[in-house]
């Protein structure tokens, strides 16, 4: 019985099954080791020494980075290991920004929990740290390094888990600080601002950014209608802030709360998700039957959309064009409510509720401004909301449930499930097998699409044409599926990304959370709330089938097309357009000629080139045909020097090609007038 | 790029015609102390002038006869003495050489024969003249083994290397030894990690060659990071071809294919010397393809640091080869599993690999000859401070630290530099990681297990002497800058532990502390000691605990009495006025920046403590020796 796949912890026998290390063995016995800088999605980092135990015959190891062996014998609570702690969590305050009642994760902050928990009376040690800046520059996340403990976590989040890496230690010892490159902004950098790094983040040192003060002015402001949508995901997490258990669904006393804060109208962005299927759905078949840019990629999630307008811009035109359901919901809540209403759009204020921090930088997106009026005024997550239902004073789990207003806030199953990662997916599944002639199924679930793992595949034929789906979550799968699909080792037709892991649900503007399962929970109440519906199929949905009748004709129509699709930017370079060198003043469109000024080219004589052909305008005076640019790496660097003329491209250029295709260019032209 | 079939045999045949084609040498030291001493224009001078005298001159031997040969060298290990110059045959040392000695020694010593007596080394003790290392103290007591032809030979010739039967050892492991028999030998000899951990070699050549994995590598370490130690440095400054050839060794042993050197950036010589020597090797084919025409390939590359103490810890060196942020890593895995790009590694010590050649070459029971049953072998050391002769040394393990001290250091010295017999007061051993010996270690018979059973380490080899002015205090405090300085900032322990440790030792000297400091002194070193990620991290204290366990009144005397019984510590300084041999002439009261003097003429002044700000000035005027401060 000894000998058999144990260890022996505090002195009780604990079996090994198949863990990763003693912290996983321990943890499972039911003693809760502290750690900072563990996370079990991340890689073992081992810098917080909070988690080191006792191991007899060995001393003092990590408990995270140890594998279990059989027969080890574990001390996790020797009078040493306690003192090394408190010296640890005293180390840590001593340089932190202790003023925790105005903290935003007061209460929700793990050093806070452990110092309070190790019984910290008094901090020993001075504080010998300047003040840094806080960054509060990006629309989605706050950077504060002065609560910042250096665990790491959110660089291996960016960097393993989202394949993004915007942060990162910078500096040596104690001046380690963690951030963007060159100590910029979050702004000024690639994030996409999933927030995943202020989710796993166990101080305030990265959090959300507030906007519930502009929220409450708008529901002060006795001239704002102002109205209110609720994101899936948001109604089965808001009920932990309130010692609810993750997964129960709390939809009514939300819309009550909301009302009672001040709300007029209290809408479901189910609706407008129930919509993103009918149009994104025909959008797919369209694409199906004319065989053209396939795989289809979702665009609902923003972050998602920042991360391939910057990493893989060439694929843009294989996203759809529909918008997300949040903003369908602004421009058709603005347009709709304001001419039932007899209301200016400017004074109508929509607010989301979402359980995402990059929603509130794609509200800001400018192409999502009309005639100076936002479709969307103000984003706040989860967390918020329940920031300000405390602030109502509100009893939340005493509330009597409301109901949505109509007509938006009608869904269908498809539309709710959208909070999951499979959701979209499953709800476009449900509109095609109908759609399809002879592919409807019996039952309108998809399990196939429902599941944990970071890429899921899944086929399926409609009437007779197979077609294969991709249904990702964490960017850093969606590099992979990339990768794969650019080196055409896999193709699909059909790919919903999510940036966060387990989709929405997983966002990082719900409620903070420490236990994985929570997501898992979170998810299941989504899909109940799916059974609970009387209608699971999009097309279903009555006030959808009036909205294309009265006003929008038809999916992708033009007036549909006006309110509910969008376009995308490449981003990968800081301007796609390049310096312009020699511009025209004249009237006609110019040949542009651009010259590629990367390094690789620019050794390989770029800039000479570039004085040739200055010259050479200057002597067959064309100055005002042409309009030479200097650009950004075309990415072909062995090919170099690379140039571009009107739409032809020249490799290893030398001045008699680039003076003849100016030649052919400009004959061309010419011969079109 | 090989044109003939590697034959060391015809290569040091070759070599020995041409050297016995020269009547005499001339080796300048071209190691890093006494090139800042200015020995290269010593070198370019013996050049210049023996052409101006018509010698035939060689700077490098070639197939014509020479009859002088002068050649540059690794540390000659004297380096308090340098510039030195050797001259062969008769093994003449000259020191302290200066370009205008030159024209003498040619005239005096390579015509004429005869010594320069005033470029002699002059014993401390006996007062007598030295002709060569034969009769100088420094050298007698030591065994120069791993150091033997650094020092002599040139280390941008890889011919004379293998002149004097260099890569030989490499060749008995490629063609007559397997990897087994490798390890074995290594293991059998008792060879221990002479960067500081003191772990078997053999064992970890072993463990690494029973991974089952394709691609293996070997690390040379040569991120020689302890202030003060420059042990590896003159090795590949001086000998960089043992280097390699321990490498290829180790490469035979595990089975791995390609190597690095890793030399930190502040050692552009050594940089410059090691990478000579692998283009050397690798031209005459000692390095790549089916080595002596073997199954075994081996290529080396050669990577620079970048600054940074910590990437000397094996897994953070690893990061920092592999491009990223040089920060260690928990352990297990250990690097014999799961290296380098995540595969099989050995990272050895570059005195370890310099050792490994001879091992091969004598065998591992003739090795076992020299040093202690526990700890075989010779270990250099950089000796420093207090005492008459500083430079690099080497000695067999067991050596007593009075044989080091008294013998080859030539006994310890007071401020002005003169001997001192009671001077002696602690040796900081094994740099900011290490800790200190006293008098009741003087006979102790110096090898790793002794020293750790005294608390101290042999660490990479540096050794202080400390005469009895030395504030342990201060020293404590000094190591710990450099460790907090060089903390890379991952775990908390070192990061915010050594910099809290830093303030309460700077509270200790400046008088601030107070009852409870030395218990949070203590609790706290601890603490970085158990509880640190790296070697860096867990070795910081020891300067502290070591100073602290023999030297605690000191530490009491500042808290306590806010005062420092050495006077080095300005902050406890108290300057007071010996009333009996004050004169009152008042020059120190006009010259005291904050008028804290008082007194009438021809009448005993006194210092006004409150005013003081100790900065001397009043001692340094006081023309009667009236004023003392701090020391007992």
């Amino acid at each position: 019985m000894k000998n058999q796949n144990t260890v022996i912890i505090d002195g009780r026998e604990i079996p090994i099954e198949g863990e990763r290390n003693l912290l996983e063995v321990i943890r499972k016995a039911g003693i809760n080791i502290p750690t900072f800088c563990y996370h079990s999605e991340l890689s073992v980092y081992g810098a917080c020494r909070l988690c080191m135990v006792d191991v007899e015959g060995r001393g003092l190891v990590s408990s995270c980075s140890t594998p279990p062996e059989a027969g080890m014998k574990i001390r996790t609570n020797t009078e040493e290991i306690r003192s090394m702690r408190k010296i640890t969590i005293e180390l840590l305050l001593a340089n932190h920004d202790q003023n925790c009642p105005t903290c935003p994760k007061n209460t929700m902050c793990q050093l806070q929990n452990l110092a309070k928990n190790l019984g910290i009376k008094k901090v020993r040690f001075k504080n010998t740290a300047a003040r840094a800046p806080i960054d509060d520059t990006s629309l989605s996340i706050v950077r504060d390094p002065n609560k910042c403990i250096l665990c790491g976590d959110c660089v291996r989040m960016c960097s393993e888990v989202q394949g993004v890496g915007v942060i990162d230690f910078a500096y040596r010892g104690s001046e380690s600080m963690v951030v963007p490159s060159f100590k910029k902004n979050l702004d000024s950098v690639e994030c996409v601002y999933c927030g995943q790094c202020s989710r796993v983040c166990p101080t305030g040192a990265l959090t959300p950014k507030p906007e519930t003060d502009l929220v409450w002015k708008a529901l002060d402001d006795k001239k704002k209608i102002v109205v209110a949508q609720i994101a899936p995901a948001v109604r089965v997490a808001i009920g932990e802030m309130f010692t609810l258990q993750p997964g129960v669904t709390t939809t009514g006393q939300i819309i009550t709360a909301l009302r009672s804060m001040g709300f007029d109208k209290v809408f479901d962005t189910s609706f407008t998700a129930d919509l993103t299927v009918i149009e994104e759905g025909n959008e797919f078949l369209q694409r199906v039957i004319k065989g053209e840019k396939l795989p289809l990629f979702t665009s609902c999630c923003p972050a998602w959309v920042k991360f391939a307008e910057q990493y893989y811009p060439g694929y843009l035109k294989n996203l759809s064009s529909c918008r997300s359901p949040q903003q369908m919901f602004g421009s058709l809540t603005k347009e709709m409510l304001s001419m039932e209403l007899g209301v200016k759009k400017e004074d109508i204020v929509v607010v989301s509720i979402m359980p995402c921090t990059a929603k509130k930088y794609e509200a800001k997106r400018p192409e999502f401004k009309k005639s100076g009026v936002w479709d969307i005024d103000h984003v706040i997550t989860t967390q918020e909301l329940g920031t300000m239902i405390g602030e109502a004073g509100l009893c939340f789990t005493d509330l009597e449930p409301g109901s949505f207003d109509m007509p938006f806030g009608f869904k269908t199953g498809g539309g709710i499930i959208f909070g999951n990662s499979g959701g979209v997916s499953e709800a476009v599944l449900r509109f095609v097998t109908e759609k399809v002639p002879g592919a409807k199924t019996d039952s309108y679930e998809f399990t196939q699409a429902r599941g944990q793992e970071g890429i899921r595949e899944l086929t399926v034929t409609l009437n007779g044409r197979t077609v294969k789906m991709a249904i990702v979550n964490g960017l850093g799968n969606a590099k992979k599926i990339m990768e794969r699909i650019k080196n055409k080792e896999a193709e699909y037709d059909f790919v919903e990304v999510m940036a966060c892991p387990g989709g929405c649900i997983g966002g990082a503007g719900q409620p903070v959370y420490h236990d994985n399962r929570v997501r898992g929970k979170r998810t299941k109440g989504l899909y109940e709330n799916d059974r609970m519906l009387q209608l699971h199929r999009p097309q279903e949905n009555p006030y959808i089938v009036e909205l294309y009748k009265k006003s929008l004709e038809a999916p992708g129509s033009q007036k549909a097309h006006n309110l509910l699709h969008t376009h995308y930017k490449a981003r990968k370079r800081i301007f796609k357009e390049g310096v312009t060198i020699s511009g025209t003043s004249g009237t006609t469109v110019p040949l542009e000629v651009s010259i590629c000024f990367g390094t690789s080219c620019f050794l390989k004589g770029a800039q000479n080139l570039l004085h040739q052909i200055l010259e050479y305008i200057k002597t067959v005076d064309i100055a005002d045909k042409v309009e030479v640019k200097a650009s950004f790496c075309f990415e072909k660097c062995d090919s170099g020097p690379m140039i571009r003329v009107g739409d032809v491209v020249i490799e290893h250029a030398t001045f008699d090609k680039v003076r003849a295709a100016m030649e052919t260019a400009l004959a061309g032209a010419h011969g079109n007038k | 790029m090989r044109t003939h079939e590697l034959d060391l045999d015809r290569i040091k045949e070759d070599y020995l015609k041409k050297q016995d084609k020269v009547s005499r040498r001339v080796i300048v030291c071209a190691g890093t102390g006494c090139v800042a001493n200015g020995s290269l224009p010593v070198y370019e001078e013996f050049v210049t002038t023996l052409m101006k005298h018509n010698i035939r001159v060689a700077v490098e031997l070639k197939t014509e006869e020479e009859d002088v040969y002068v050649s540059k060298s690794g540390c000659q290990g004297f380096c308090q003495m340098g510039p030195l110059v050797t001259i062969l045959p008769e093994r003449i040392l000259y020191t302290k050489v200066k370009k205008e000695d030159v024209e003498e020694i040619i005239s005096a010593t390579l015509i004429g024969g005869k010594a320069v007596e005033r470029l002699l080394y002059t014993d401390s003790n006996t007062k007598k003249k030295c002709k060569g290392v034969n009769d100088i103290q420094f050298y007698k007591k030591q065994h120069r083994f791993v150091l033997k032809e650094c020092g002599i030979i040139d280390p941008e010739d890889v011919n004379e290397y293998i002149a004097k039967d260099g890569y030989r050892a490499a060749r008995k492991a490629c063609l007559e030894m397997n990897a087994e028999s490798i390890c074995k030998e290594i293991l059998d000899s008792g060879l221990r990690g002479r960067g500081g951990g003191g772990f078997p070699a053999g064992r970890k050549w072993d463990i690494t060659r029973v991974q089952k994995n394709a691609k293996k590598y070997v690390i040379c370490n040569g991120d020689e990071g302890d202030p003060g130690a420059f042990m590896d440095r003159s090795v590949m400054e001086g000998n960089p071809h043992s280097v390699i050839e321990g490498m290829i060794i180790a490469s035979c042993a595990i089975g791995a294919d390609e190597g690095v050197v890793y030399v930190r950036a502040e050692y552009p010589l050594a940089v410059k010397r090691m990478r000579k020597a692998v283009l050397d090797a690798n031209k005459i084919g000692i390095l790549g393809k089916n080595i002596f025409g073997s199954e075994h390939s081996f290529t080396l590359n050669v990577m620079e640091g970048a600054g940074a103490f910590v990437c000397g810890e094996e897994t953070a060196m690893i990061a920092s080869i592999e491009g990223k942020r040089g920060m260690p890593s928990p352990k297990p895995p250990f690097p014999a599993q799961s290296g380098l790009w995540g595969k099989p590694t050995v990272i050895n010590n570059v005195e370890t690999l310099a050792t490994v050649p001879l091992i091969i070459k004598m065998g591992a029971k003739e090795y076992r000859k020299l040093g202690t049953a526990g700890s075989p072998g010779t270990k250099t050391f950089a000796l420093t401070g207090h005492v008459v002769n500083t430079g690099l040394i080497e000695v067999p393990f067991g050596t007593t630290l009075r044989e080091i001290v008294n013998n080859i250091a030539g006994g310890v010295t007071d401020d002005k530099g003169m001997i001192s017999n009671e001077g002696f007061k602690a040796v900081q051993i094994g740099g900011p990681s290490g800790g200190c010996l006293v008098d009741e270690h003087l006979d102790l018979a110096m090898d790793f297990d002794s020293l750790k059973k005294a608390g101290a380490m042999v660490g990479s080899g540096g050794l202080v002497v400390m005469n009895k002015r030395t504030c342990m205090v201060s020293i404590a405090r000094f190591f710990m800058q450099f460790t907090q300085n060089e903390s890379c900032g991952k775990c908390v322990l070192c990061r915010e532990g050594t910099k809290q440790l830093l303030n309460l030792l700077d509270d200790i000297i400046e008088g601030r502390a107070t009852d409870e400091t030395l218990a949070l002194l203590e609790q706290l070193a601890y603490a970085v000691q158990k509880g640190s990620l790296c070697g860096l991290g867990k070795t910081a204290p020891n300067p502290v605990l070591s100073t602290l366990k023999y030297f605690r009144k000191e530490y009491e005397a500042h808290i306590k009495d806010k005062y420092c019984p050495t006077g080095q510590c300005k902050a406890l300084a108290k300057f007071s006025i010996n009333a009996a041999q004050c004169k009152g002439c008042t020059l120190c009261a006009r010259k005291c920046p904050v008028g804290a003097i008082s007194g009438e003429k021809a009448k005993p002044h006194v210092i006004d403590q409150k005013k003081c700000i100790k900065c001397g000035a009043c001692v340094a005027a006081c023309k009667f020796g009236a004023i003392g401060g701090g020391a007992k």
